[in-house]
């Protein structure tokens, strides 16, 4: 049976501002798309360990020194709006009316 | 008479150094190829030949004054549009990043630069690398070079078709689930996918970074091997690339297939679905393999049937995540409107800029990692992954191949799966598992189809083991001697 999904509240989770039509087929196609996945519960048993990634590798660092990055002019050349030297985005916080 | 820009890349490397063709002519060749055909292929999003020239000019400097050169040097090379390269714009076949001119190279361009290759431009491809069959990008579809109707695969479709019709000599793509061996396949050339960290993913976009892996195209095994020596070897920039030095992988490359234990995944090959024409073509490959002296025998990987189920929910929910820095903040578009705030302007910029798979897959992907969900979808799925893994080491206790199809048929139409994301996700049945246990695994073209079209045979490989794949499929490419070009080749018309 294909899975039902809160459609509204996970385009809110994933910021994606969906059309009706959209939020209504991405239902329909992800309802049959997890119905195929749920396969994964058949074999999947307590005593079988997660594995997160093919070559399993902690804590990897190199060594901390200073050299070369991008400059404050090149991290910005490619923002949509910059003021004063920054990220200009709409506000972020409330602000009372006047 | 062949082109230059029709040869393999350690041809060309010997006309350079004996002085029977300049970098300059080679370039010129691959770009008149571009301009002949990519009006009705597509294969390029940008064309860099200003670069390209400055590139080569360098090279024949360099050849002049009687240094030794890389193996790479001169040699016109495509990368897929998902690699960054500082200077010259790179959308990942997203209109989310449209305007997107990156300031840094990733490393396998960087070294790939530094040793002299000719940059052509950056190839077409399936938005943010997610598709199988190039109809996701956001720019219009690539064509197959071996008949304009069909589909060159993808996700990496537009280096597989560059390579296939000669507008580079060879290529570099992203396989996360296939998308270098499925378009490789479905082209009729070499596609390799290394292993899990060989080569630094530093400057990729990301998709799904416990999948992603950078790979090649090249018209034959030697050059696979040649490209890969290259760009492979540690890189401190990305944590998860292997410590290991430098190596030559073309070394042993030679040996035969003598006494070579090749295990068939015999499922795959009888599985419903599978085209008559793929399956015959694998067969007798196989039997080639019998009568080389390989001791041939059959495989199973019992969970490879989960695979597919598992990479569906860990592909997504990797992409939910890596895709949220798409915000419109600091790189690409912005749809502002009348955004009263800045989560509005995240939503309608990401609503706006996103095509319809990578919508498809971030609503996936954030609705498997939710609360209340993750244990029963993608904690299930790493699970999975655990078995698939197993099935592998298993398998390679008794063999030190395993060969199979790459995909279950040959070029698909324009349009034929668009409809239907399941029948579309089928096409990377065969390739999914070895990105989930990040082994090593090559497509080469093993014959034409009754339709005309390439069909390509899978060798896989132990963990870490290149070495042994390329020496199987360098065996097989000498036997088989597949030497057929797309028929659109033999209708232009040369000086």
């Amino acid at each position: 049976m294909p899975v039902d999904i809160d459609i509204e509240h996970v385009a809110r989770l994933a910021r994606l501002a969906l059309t009706p039509e959209e939020l209504e087929r991405f239902r329909r196609q992800l309802g049959l798309i997890l119905e195929h996945a749920e396969k994964v519960r058949e074999v999947a048993a307590e005593d079988v360990p997660p594995t997160a990634q093919p070559i399993p590798r902690a804590n990897v660092s190199r060594p901390d020194e200073v050299r070369p990055c991008l400059s404050h002019d090149e991290a910005l050349s490619t923002a949509p709006d910059v003021e004063d030297g920054r990220f200009r985005v709409p506000r972020i916080v409330e602000q009372d009316e006047p | 008479m062949s082109e230059l820009c029709d040869l393999g890349a350690h041809e060309l490397a010997r006309r350079l150094r004996q002085g029977e063709a300049s970098a300059a002519d080679v370039a010129e060749s691959a770009l008149r190829r571009v301009g002949e055909l990519d009006e009705r292929l597509h294969t390029f999003l940008r064309v860099t030949p200003d670069l390209a020239r400055l590139e080569a000019a360098r090279v024949d400097e360099r050849l002049a004054a009687g240094g030794e050169l890389p193996a790479v040097a001169g040699i016109p090379l495509a990368l897929k549009d998902v690699l960054t390269t500082k200077g010259v714009r790179t959308t990942a076949g997203s209109k989310i990043l449209e305007p997107y001119v990156p300031p840094y190279d990733c490393t396998p361009w960087s070294r790939l630069e530094a040793a002299g290759a000719v940059l052509v431009g950056k190839t077409n491809c399936d938005e943010f690398a997610m598709g199988s069959s190039n109809e996701n990008s956001a720019y219009g579809p690539v064509r197959n070079p071996w008949n304009l109707d069909t589909v060159p695969g993808g996700s990496s479709g537009g280096s597989a078709a560059a390579v296939a019709a000669g507008e580079a000599v060879w290529a570099l793509g992203t396989d996360t689930g296939g998308s270098v061996r499925q378009p490789a396949s479905l082209c009729g050339v070499v596609g390799l996918k290394p292993t899990y960290g060989r080569v630094s993913r530093y400057g990729l976009i990301a998709f799904a970074s416990s999948l992603d892996h950078v790979g090649t195209f090249t018209r034959d095994v030697r050059d696979a091997a040649t490209l890969l020596s290259a760009i492979a070897g540690h890189d401190p920039m990305d944590a998860t690339s292997l410590p290991d030095p430098p190596a030559d992988f073309t070394e042993g490359m030679d040996a035969g297939v003598r006494g070579l234990r090749v295990g068939v995944v015999e499922d795959w090959l009888s599985m419903e679905g599978i085209q008559p024409g793929v399956a015959a073509a694998v067969r007798s490959t196989i039997d080639r393999m019998d009568a080389l002296g390989a001791s041939v025998e059959t495989a199973s990987l019992p969970h490879a049937d989960y695979a597919l189920s598992a990479y569906y929910l860990i592909a997504p929910a990797e992409c939910s995540s890596n895709l949220a820095r798409f915000d419109g903040v600091r790189y690409g578009l912005r749809v502002d409107g009348e955004a009263v705030d800045v989560a509005e302007m995240n939503a309608r910029t990401r609503g706006a800029g996103f095509g319809d798979e990578v919508k498809r897959r971030i609503m996936l992907g954030t609705y498997s990692l939710s609360a209340g969900y993750y244990d029963a979808y993608y904690g299930q799925a790493q699970k999975v992954r655990t078995l698939v893994i197993r099935d592998y080491q298993a398998a390679f206790e008794r063999f030190d191949v395993l060969v199979a199809p790459t995909s279950p048929t040959t070029a698909f139409r324009l349009g034929e799966r668009t409809e239907d994301p399941l029948a579309m996700y089928l096409s990377d049945i065969f390739t999914i598992p070895s990105n989930l246990s990040g082994t090593p695994a090559i497509s080469i073209p093993c014959g034409l189809a009754p339709d005309g079209l390439p069909v390509g045979f899978q060798v896989m490989g132990r963990l870490g083991d290149e070495a042994t794949v390329l020496r199987a499929a360098y065996a097989l490419e000498q036997d088989l001697g597949f030497a057929a070009q797309p028929p659109l080749l033999g209708d232009l018309v040369h000086r």
